[in-house]
């Protein structure tokens, strides 16, 4: 890799997360392919400067609301379904719940955030929801 | 492929920026737009900029700052040179072009702002519109001269500015031109300052903070301020500063309770229940702290350094006849031989009323600590329960996103350590599971009757115990009282321990049948802890009651015998001093000189209570170690170990390993509790002991607990407050308080032994001291203060007190229910009128679908579609429901099912399970067929 050179040159997805910072994160897979314009998790310097400003602690809650919505969402769909739910539920917990559990959590999560009645979360419930929570800024950011 | 996603991604990244900042669309254009002008005006410098523009993001990153700054003046002072090489070559025409398309962009900007400041969106204001508003903005502002005439001078303005940057500061520029320049150049500032918060793809970052940056710089030069920059630079590192060193003090925080890691470590692997425990005994621990260092800086140190040293008078002695032993381990270890004549017991201390130089009032002190122990406790439990209940639930959540907050923010992603992540994760399954039994009680459907049945039984059943428990304790203690009158050589060992055997048969034999009865009930394991805690605590008072009995006998005993010493000993000082005056005839009798060790004296009944408290608790400690050993380490062991060459699975049958007993844990450590608080008076070495203990077991009992238990089959969370433990606490303080103040207040104290000695009682320190060491009003005013006449209106007024405060509270959590009921009736509300909306919507959406059909309308219809449907779900997005949450898809809300199916019967799906077929699978919804589009569940009528 000789940035000098090539300034447009793309880090693939293994290498970005296998650092520190992410290696232990059970979303780093979604952190960098929501941050790379590809959708493939491949980052320009760009992407990866970009990445961390949304993740350091001076970036608005706003921000980090929007990111943090394309993190959950597993399937790009611009919705949080049933499905990107189990997948978040089952990362969160090592897949140590029952599928009972974690189809009671799913559905309660739905039930709780869902104000539209369709039965999966748009932007506007999940910002409804996470702007009120208590250590949501706490929690999303990366010191590097 | 490759391209397509591309796309795809950009307009992922405008839905969801629209929702926030309504400004990104029409931001998007304008960009667009000032791009377009930038090309046109100076193509040749772009590259430069660029790289300068990305040096200066990096710098705001986290780049070194000094080098930064460095390179940027650097590339500051080259741009400035540009700058003038540009002005020369240039014609004055293009300039002013130029400057005009910077004033539109700077308006446009500002326009910007302004529209999210409203958080208005709506469809992208036209530019002429724009410039309509950020007149009036500007002739608001001014309020002096036509808007007309304000905007050609503007214009004028940037002419001449340009015209004369060169030369550093114009004078010939009027007040108001600077007034608007600087606004420009504010507006700018800001923008470079909220950038970052926007959620657009760097490249677009990057050009907008050039140009604007460029703006700053070239206007402030012409405002005589190029400071600005530096400034900035510097606030954002002084920001950075200020959160860091704000982190660091929280983590200083953090680091300085005690045992924070190793509580949340058992928690995160055992759950909050546990944990309670842990830190309740941390709380206790802090609590005994403090008494210790009362006791120990106002008596036993004092006492030590002031005092007569030991061997100076009989009370610190070792008499002559347990000399020869005193030093052995077994004497020591009962609290006899040299630790009986130490600071350890009220024995030890003098009764001279001034010690030191300090004319320290030992006994008067003794007092008061003693006394004020008892005072501070109180206090410092009744004040915990109050911060606790402010706190507030019994545990239960009453957040309306429990598990959503869960699910979304419980990860944190700063965790970098693999072992943290490890106990993160158990955490957050622990928590998860918590919640879930929580919400598993909610849903429970229960036959209220046969429960309710259950539930009498149960207590029932557990009363009848209880009661024959109490009797058996009752009939054991007053036939002990018979042995204890027989010679003990009639007696058989059984007999003797009777008591003993009874207590510690109860105790093991109860808690299991109380816990098998309490199955009946089927609480919430909350619940069923606290049940079972009040359970076993009243069956403890038992063991309790008993204590105090035999100790009070014991006292009555050694009082008897000390009157009896008491006397011959006077008999024996008056016969000598007569002697003494008949033998020599005089009246001036020296003491007589007797070695310490040999004076006859009372058996000082303090010490020996105090002895049996200490004894007691040290006990106690060996046996709860000895438990936790045998019960859970060995048990853990042979279960691990045994389990590779055994018949069935240990591990999963009958052994198994042990689980934490939080209700006998947390009812030990309040009764430990309660006997320090008991024996303090009476032994002040007994609290610096049970600090060590407490201490012990904080780390042997997390280390026993971490290594060989295993959490709860359900794994409930604990209530937020402790303040059922607290309660307890209370309770036994209060129990605790009394004998103590009995004694204080009506036993005389022994005549040979103790700070009191040759009082006839304890308080009459307190007399003493009023009555000859403070001015004498003071003592008047005592005499007023016991006058009953004064204390009985006094407790009436504090019932009424008492009485008013309660009535208030009730009214103000009478006043929360009701707050928190409307709360969530006006929640439940919104989710229904969206519902219905959707209902109708789906009449709507079924007549809709009546229409010829929609999917043979070609595609860029549809597109178009789509492209309107943005606008308005920006516009009411704070509002009702916006338009891209389509109808009835399968509502789960819980007046959904009953709204659509009183709208209209719908055809295609059962109302009992209303499936959303209108929904495109997700997968490919942005895939091959555009009339889909987005998921948004607007496509083409459902398929079957």
């Amino acid at each position: 890799m000789d940035y000098t050179n090539d300034p447009d040159c793309k880090l693939p997805l293994a290498l970005i997360v296998n650092m520190p910072e992410l290696k232990e994160n059970p979303f780093r897979n979604r952190i960098v392919e929501s941050f790379s314009e590809d959708g493939m998790g491949n980052l320009s310097f760009n992407e990866f400067v970009d990445m961390f400003s949304v993740l350091s602690e001076m970036a608005p809650r706003e921000l980090k609301a929007i990111y943090a919505f394309k993190i959950y969402d597993f399937n790009v769909d611009n919705y949080l379904c049933k499905e990107d739910l189990e997948k978040t539920l089952n990362k969160l917990t090592k897949e140590e719940l029952t599928p009972e559990e974690v189809e009671l959590v799913c559905e309660k999560t739905i039930e709780e955030a869902d104000l539209d009645g369709d039965n999966k979360l748009s932007y506007a419930d999940f910002e409804n929801m996470i702007t009120r929570a208590p250590d949501f800024l706490s929690t999303f950011h990366i010191r590097i | 492929m490759p391209p397509k996603r591309k796309s795809d991604a950009v307009i992922k990244v405008e839905d969801v920026g629209m929702d926030v900042d309504a400004v990104v669309d029409s931001g998007s254009e304008d960009e667009a737009r000032r791009r377009a002008k930038n090309r046109r005006a100076r193509p040749q410098r772009k590259p430069k900029r660029v790289s300068d523009d990305e040096e200066d993001e990096e710098d705001e990153d986290e780049a070194p700052k000094r080098r930064g700054r460095k390179k940027r003046a650097k590339s500051r002072d080259s741009d400035e040179e540009d700058e003038e090489d540009n002005r020369s070559v240039k014609s004055k025409g293009s300039r002013a072009s130029r400057r005009k398309a910077a004033k539109e962009e700077s308006e446009d900007e500002s326009e910007d702002e302004r529209q999210k400041k409203k958080k208005k969106g709506g469809k992208p204001v036209s530019k002429q519109e724009k410039e309509e508003q950020n007149k009036e903005r500007k002739g608001k502002t001014k309020g002096k001269e036509g808007k007309e005439k304000e905007k050609d001078k503007k214009k004028k303005s940037g002419k001449f500015s340009s015209s004369s940057s060169s030369d550093s500061d114009d004078p010939s520029l009027s007040e108001g031109e600077i007034e608007a320049l600087k606004e420009q150049v504010e507006e700018k500032k800001k923008l470079i300052v909220t950038l970052r918060n926007k959620p657009w793809r760097m490249k677009k970052r990057l050009v907008t903070l050039k140009e604007a940056q460029e703006f700053v710089e070239k206007f402030e030069g012409a405002l005589g301020k190029g400071k600005g920059r530096r400034l900035y630079a510097f606030k954002v590192m002084m920001t950075k500063k200020l959160i860091k060193f704000k982190r660091d003090f929280e983590n200083f925080k953090t680091a300085c309770i005690p045992w924070e890691r190793k509580i949340k470590e058992v928690e995160s692997h055992f759950g909050s229940s546990v944990a309670s425990y842990f830190i309740f005994l941390r709380w206790m621990y802090g609590l005994n702290l403090v008494l210790f260092g009362l006791m120990f800086g106002l008596v036993v140190i004092p006492e030590i350094l002031m005092g007569l040293p030991y061997g100076s008078i009989p009370r610190k002695t070792v008499p002559r006849a347990e000399q020869a032993t005193a030093m052995d381990f077994s004497v020591l270890f009962d609290f006899e031989g040299y630790l009986k004549y130490s600071f350890l017991f009220y024995g030890f201390y003098n009764n001279e009323r001034t010690i030191g130089v300090l004319q320290f009032r030992l006994p008067l002190s003794y007092l008061l600590v003693g006394v004020g122990i008892f005072g501070y406790s109180l206090m410092v439990v009744i004040r915990t329960m109050a911060r606790n209940s402010n706190e507030g639930g019994d545990g239960a959540e009453e957040g309306e996103f429990t598990f959503s907050w869960k699910m979304f923010t419980s990860w944190d992603y700063l965790i970098g350590n693999p072992e943290t992540a490890d106990n993160k994760y158990a955490s957050i399954t622990t928590s998860f599971k918590e919640s879930i039994v929580d919400e598993q009680e909610n849903q429970k459907d229960e036959n209220i009757h046969l429960r309710r049945f259950l539930r009498v039984l149960a207590n029932f059943l557990i009363l009848c115990s209880l009661g024959g428990s109490g009797y058996l304790i009752y009939f054991v203690v007053k036939r002990s009282q018979e042995f204890a009158n027989m010679k003990s050589e009639d007696l058989s060992w059984f007999e003797k321990n009777e008591v003993e055997f009874v207590m510690s048969l109860l105790g093991l034999v109860c808690p299991p049948l109380f816990e098998t009865i309490a199955e009946l009930e089927d609480y919430h394991p909350r619940d069923a802890l606290k049940w079972q805690l009040g359970r076993i605590f009243a069956l403890f008072l038992g063991n309790l009651y008993t204590f105090l009995f035999a100790l009070f006998d014991e006292v009555t005993a050694k009082l008897e015998s000390e009157k009896a010493i008491k006397n011959a000993t006077e008999w024996a000082l008056k016969q000598y001093v007569a002697n003494y005056s008949a033998h020599y005839n005089t009246t001036n009798v020296p003491p007589p000189n007797v070695h310490p060790a040999d004076v006859i004296r009372g058996p000082c009944w303090e010490t020996a209570v105090g002895i049996e408290f200490v004894k007691l608790i040290v006990s106690d400690m060996q046996v709860t170690y000895l438990t936790i050993l045998i019960g859970d380490f060995v048990r853990a062991l042979l279960v691990r170990y045994l389990n590779y060459c055994w018949c069935w699975d240990l591990e999963a049958g009958f052994p198994s390993y042990g689980e934490f007993d939080i209700s006998g844990n947390v009812l030990g450590l309040i009764f430990n509790q309660g006997m320090i608080w008991m024996g303090a008076f009476y032994a002040p070495g007994l609290v610096g002991l049970n600090v060590l203990r407490l201490l012990s077991s904080m780390y042997y009992q997390c280390w026993a607990v971490m290594c060989c238990n295993v959490p709860h089959e359900r794994v409930f969370k604990a209530s937020r407050s402790n303040n059922f433990y607290m309660g307890l606490l209370l309770l036994v303080l209060f129990l605790s308080l009394l004998p103590v103040v009995y004694t204080i207040m009506t036993l005389s104290p022994s005549f040979d032994c103790g700070p009191f000695s040759g009082q006839e009682k304890m308080y009459d320190v307190v007399m003493e001291t009023i009555e000859q060491d403070l001015p004498s009003f003071i003592g008047n005013i005592f005499t007023y203060a016991t006058n009953p006449g004064l204390i009985l209106p006094a407790v009436l007024l504090m019932v009424l007190a008492i009485y008013y405060l309660n009535a208030v509270s009730k009214g103000y959590q009478q006043a929360n229910l009701d707050l928190k009921r409307k709360m969530q009736m006006a929640r439940d509300e919104e989710k229904n009128r969206r519902n219905n909306k959707d209902s109708t919507n789906q009449v709507m959406k079924d007549l809709e679908d009546l229409l010829p059909d929609k999917s043979l309308i070609p595609p860029p219809v549809e597109e178009e579609q789509e492209e309107e449907a943005p606008p308005p779900e920006v516009v009411n997005k704070k509002g009702s429901r916006s338009p891209k949450v389509k109808p009835g898809a399968a509502g789960k809300g819980v007046k959904l099912q009953k709204d659509v199916s009183l709208a209209a019967p719908n055809p295609k799906a059962p109302v009992t399970r209303p499936p959303g077929p209108r929904r495109p699978p997700p997968g490919n919804a942005r895939g091959p067929q555009p009339g889909s589009g987005r998921g948004r569940g607007r496509g083409g009528p459902p398929r079957e």
